[in-house]
C-alpha cells in the first residue's frame, strides 16, 4: 500500500555558513571559475544598489534588484556553454552579465535611450542579448517558460547538443504556462532546465499561498521527470545542479526542475515596499545566509581571495558602474520615427 | 493542375513546404497519426515523421508558446489550432509574446510562426466551433492576418504564410472545405500577402469581403444583375497587412461600398474598413458604407441561418446604399 508517493526532498547544501565545505563533498569546479562567479555575483550586488538610487533619485524610472539570489542566477548561468539557451524572467540580471551582456547596453536599456539594443522599447530591466543567446524579456509571468521547451526541442529535433534554462519564480508556478511548459517538456522529454527560484515571496503573496506542495521541486513528478532541491544560496550546490541537469539534457536525459530555494531580500522592484506585508526579523534571518558573504569566506578558506583583494574589487567595480552611468546618461532617447520600426521584417 | 477542395490545397500546401524547407514543422492535436480532424494534415507524419509532423497535448498556449520557441531558434512551425473558438488559452502567447517580440527585441530576435485555425459557421457548429476572431488579431501590431476564399487561394496564401518572417494567423473558411472546388497547380506558387483580389468587376456598388463570405457576395452580385445592379466584389485575402489601395480605387468608381463578414457587427473588421473608407473617400460616397455581419450574440445552432449573412441581406444592403 502506498502512502506517499513523494520522497521528503533533501535540500542539497555544500558551502556551510562558517564558509566551510560539507564534509565528503568536495565541489567539481575549479579555483577561476569560482572567482568568476564570486566577482559577477558581487558586481550584481552593486549594480542594483546603483540602480536603486538612481531610481530613487529620479534618473531611471523602475528597476528591479536581487539581492540575496545572486547565487540563483550568476552560478546557474556559470555552468552552461555558450550555445545554451538563456530564457530569463526578469530577476535574472546576473546570468546575462557573466553570458558577456555589456554593462553598458544593460544600462543603457535602463535610460531607454538610443544606445539600447531593443530601442527604449520597454519598461527597464526588460532587455535582451541575441548575441549571448539571452531572450528577450517580457512582463507577463511564465509566458517564457513553454518558449524554453520550444528553443530546446527544437535543438533536440536538429540533433543539437544544447539545452535552454528557464528562470521563474515560485509565484510562477501558479501560472498555466508553467504547467503547460512542464508538460510538453516532460512528454517531448526536452533539454529543458527549469530553474525556479523560489525566494518567498511573489510581490506580497508568500509561498504558502501560492502552492499547497511542500516543495516546488516535487512538482516535477507529476510531469514525469526529476525534481532537484537545492539551497539557492549556495553558488556551488546551484553549479554543481545546473551543470548536472546539463550533462544530463545534452545526452538525451530529459528535462530537470530545479528548486533554488532562496528569499527574496529586497522588494519585488522600486515600485515596492516589502514593510507592508513581511517583518524585519524575517528578513534578518536571512541576511545572515548571504550568498555572496558565504562564498566569500569560503574563497578565503580555501587561500583563493583576500580581504585585500575583495576591497579592490569593490573599489574596481563601483568605478566601471559610475562611468557606465555616466556614459549612459548623456545618450538621448531614439528618435521618433522609431516607434513605428520593428513591427514586421523589413521595418 | 489538379481539382482541389480547401482542404486538399491545404494538404497540398503543407507537403510541398515541408518538403522544400528542412525547417517546416507541423504540430497540433490530432495532426499527426490521425491526420487532423479536418485531414488537412493527413500524410504529414507518414512522410516526413514524428519530430516534422507531431501530437501535441491537448493546450494551446503549449502548442503556441512552444512553437514560438521553435521559431526562436529558426525552425518554420505551422501550429494548428484546432478550432478558431478554442484559441483564447493561446491569446496570451500570440498577442504579448509572438506579435512583439520582434519589435520589443528592437529586432533582434523574430517568430516567423504560421498559426492554422478553422473558422466561420455554417456547420451547426453553435457557439464553440462557429466563431471568427479575426479582429481581435487585426487588432494586434505585429501579426499578419490571412484569411483565403478557395482552394487556389489557400494554396498560395498558405506558402506564402509559411515562408514570411512574421508571425501570420491563417484562417481557413471550414464550411466551404469541401464545398468549393478550383483548378489548383500542382507545384509551388506564391499568393503575396497585403493584396486583395477583384473577383468581379462591377459599377454601381463595391462589395468587400473575405473567406466564405466572397461565394455568398457573388451570389448577391448575380442576383442584383437581373435588378440592373453592377456590383464589384473584393476578396480582401490579407486583412493585415490590408489593401487599401484597390479598397480606395474600387470605392472611388462606384461611389457605395457594402462589407460583408460573419463576425458580430461591433467592432468587427468592418467597422475598421468603413472608418477607412469615409476617412479617405468621403467626398466620393453616394451613401454611409453598409455592413452586413453576424449580430452582437454567441453564434446559435438551431438559428445558424439567420445568423449568417445571406445573398438576401446583401441585397438588402445593396439597395439601402443604392437608394440612400
Amino acid at each position: 500500500m502506498i502512502y506517499s508517493l513523494f520522497v521528503a526532498f533533501k535540500m542539497v547544501e555544500i558551502i556551510s555558513s562558517d564558509g566551510t565545505l560539507k564534509t565528503g563533498i568536495a565541489p567539481d569546479i575549479s579555483s577561476e571559475q569560482l572567482l568568476k562567479i564570486y566577482e559577477h555575483m558581487v558586481l550584481v550586488r552593486l549594480v542594483d544598489e546603483r540602480m536603486i538610487l538612481l531610481q530613487r533619485q529620479g534618473r531611471i524610472g523602475f528597476y528591479i534588484g536581487s539581492r540575496g539570489e545572486e547565487a540563483t542566477h550568476v552560478a546557474s548561468a556559470a555552468a552552461l556553454e555558450p550555445e545554451d539557451f538563456i530564457v530569463p524572467c526578469y530577476r535574472e540580471l546576473g546570468a546575462a552579465l557573466i553570458r558577456g551582456f555589456p554593462l553598458y547596453r544593460f544600462v543603457c536599456q535602463l535610460f531607454g535611450n538610443r544606445d539600447d539594443l531593443t530601442k527604449g522599447r520597454q519598461m527597464p530591466c526588460h532587455y535582451a542579448f541575441r548575441d549571448g543567446n539571452i531572450y528577450s524579456i517580457s512582463s507577463p509571468i511564465a509566458t517564457q517558460i513553454p518558449h524554453a521547451v520550444g528553443l530546446s526541442w527544437a535543438a533536440k529535433i536538429r540533433g543539437e547538443k544544447r539545452c535552454a534554462i528557464v528562470y521563474f519564480g515560485e509565484g510562477a508556478t501558479s501560472e498555466g504556462d508553467f504547467h503547460v511548459g512542464m508538460n510538453f517538456a516532460g512528454v517531448f522529454k526536452t533539454p529543458t532546465i527549469f530553474l525556479c527560484r523560489n525566494n518567498q515571496y511573489a510581490i506580497s503573496v508568500p509561498y504558502k499561498r501560492q502552492t499547497a506542495s511542500e516543495t516546488i521541486a516535487e512538482k516535477a513528478a507529476a510531469y514525469g521527470f526529476e525534481g532537484v532541491r537545492v539551497d539557492g544560496n549556495d553558488a556551488i550546490a546551484v553549479y554543481k545542479a545546473v551543470r548536472e541537469a546539463r550533462e544530463k539534457a545534452c545526452n538525451g536525459g530529459g528535462p530537470t526542475l530545479i528548486e533554488a530555494y532562496t528569499f527574496r531580500v529586497g522588494a519585488h522592484s522600486t515600485s515596492d515596499d516589502p514593510r507592508a506585508y513581511r517583518s524585519d526579523e524575517e528578513v534578518e534571518e536571512w541576511i545572515k545566509k548571504d550568498p555572496i558573504a558565504t562564498l566569500k569566506k569560503l574563497l578565503i578558506n580555501m587561500d583563493y581571495w583576500s580581504e585585500e583583494k575583495d576591497k579592490l574589487l569593490t573599489e574596481r567595480l563601483n568605478a566601471e558602474i559610475l562611468e557606465t552611468v555616466s556614459r549612459a546618461e548623456s545618450v538621448p532617447q531614439p528618435d521618433y520615427e522609431t516607434m513605428f520600426e520593428d513591427l514586421y521584417a523589413g521595418g | 493542375m489538379a481539382l482541389m477542395n480547401i482542404i486538399q490545397a491545404v494538404n497540398n500546401a503543407l507537403h510541398l513546404e515541408m518538403e522544400s524547407d528542412g525547417r517546416v514543422i507541423v504540430m497540433g492535436e490530432d495532426v499527426g497519426k490521425f491526420g487532423g480532424v479536418f485531414r488537412a494534415t493527413a500524410g504529414l507524419q507518414e512522410k516526413f515523421g514524428e519530430d516534422r509532423c507531431i501530437d501535441t497535448p491537448l493546450a494551446e498556449s503549449g502548442i503556441i508558446g512552444t512553437a514560438i520557441g521553435m521559431a526562436l531558434y529558426g525552425l518554420r512551425p505551422v501550429a494548428e489550432i484546432q478550432f478558431a473558438d478554442f484559441v483564447y488559452p493561446a491569446f496570451d502567447q500570440i498577442v504579448n509574446e509572438a506579435a512583439k517580440y520582434r519589435y520589443r527585441s528592437g529586432g533582434m530576435f523574430s517568430c516567423p510562426l504560421t498559426i492554422r485555425m478553422p473558422y466561420g459557421g455554417g456547420i451547426k457548429g453553435g457557439h464553440y466551433h462557429s466563431q471568427s476572431p479575426e479582429a481581435y488579431f487585426v487588432h494586434t501590431a505585429g501579426l499578419k492576418v490571412v484569411i483565403p476564399s478557395d482552394p487556389y487561394e489557400a494554396k498560395g496564401l498558405l506558402i506564402s504564410s509559411i515562408r514570411d518572417e512574421d508571425p501570420v494567423v491563417f484562417m481557413e473558411p471550414k464550411r466551404i472545405y469541401r464545398s468549393v472546388k478550383s483548378d489548383v497547380p500542382e507545384g509551388e506558387y506564391t499568393i503575396p500577402l497585403g493584396k486583395s483580389r477583384l473577383v468581379k468587376e462591377g459599377r454601381d456598388v463595391t462589395i468587400i469581403t473575405y473567406g466564405a463570405m466572397v461565394h455568398i457576395a457573388v451570389e448577391a452580385a448575380m442576383k442584383s444583375e437581373e435588378e440592373g445592379i453592377d456590383i464589384e466584389v473584393i476578396d480582401l485575402r490579407t486583412l493585415k497587412p490590408l489593401d487599401l489601395e484597390t479598397i480606395m480605387e474600387s470605392v472611388k468608381k462606384t461611389r457605395r461600398a457594402v462589407v460583408v463578414h460573419e463576425a458580430p457587427r461591433t467592432c468587427g473588421f468592418g467597422a475598421e474598413i468603413s472608418a477607412l473608407i469615409h476617412e479617405n473617400a468621403m467626398l466620393f460616397l453616394e451613401a454611409p458604407v453598409a455592413r452586413v455581419t453576424g449580430y452582437d450574440t454567441p453564434f446559435p445552432y438551431a438559428l445558424e441561418h439567420k445568423y449568417l449573412p445571406d445573398a438576401e441581406r446583401i441585397l438588402t444592403a445593396v439597395s439601402d446604399v443604392m437608394n440612400f
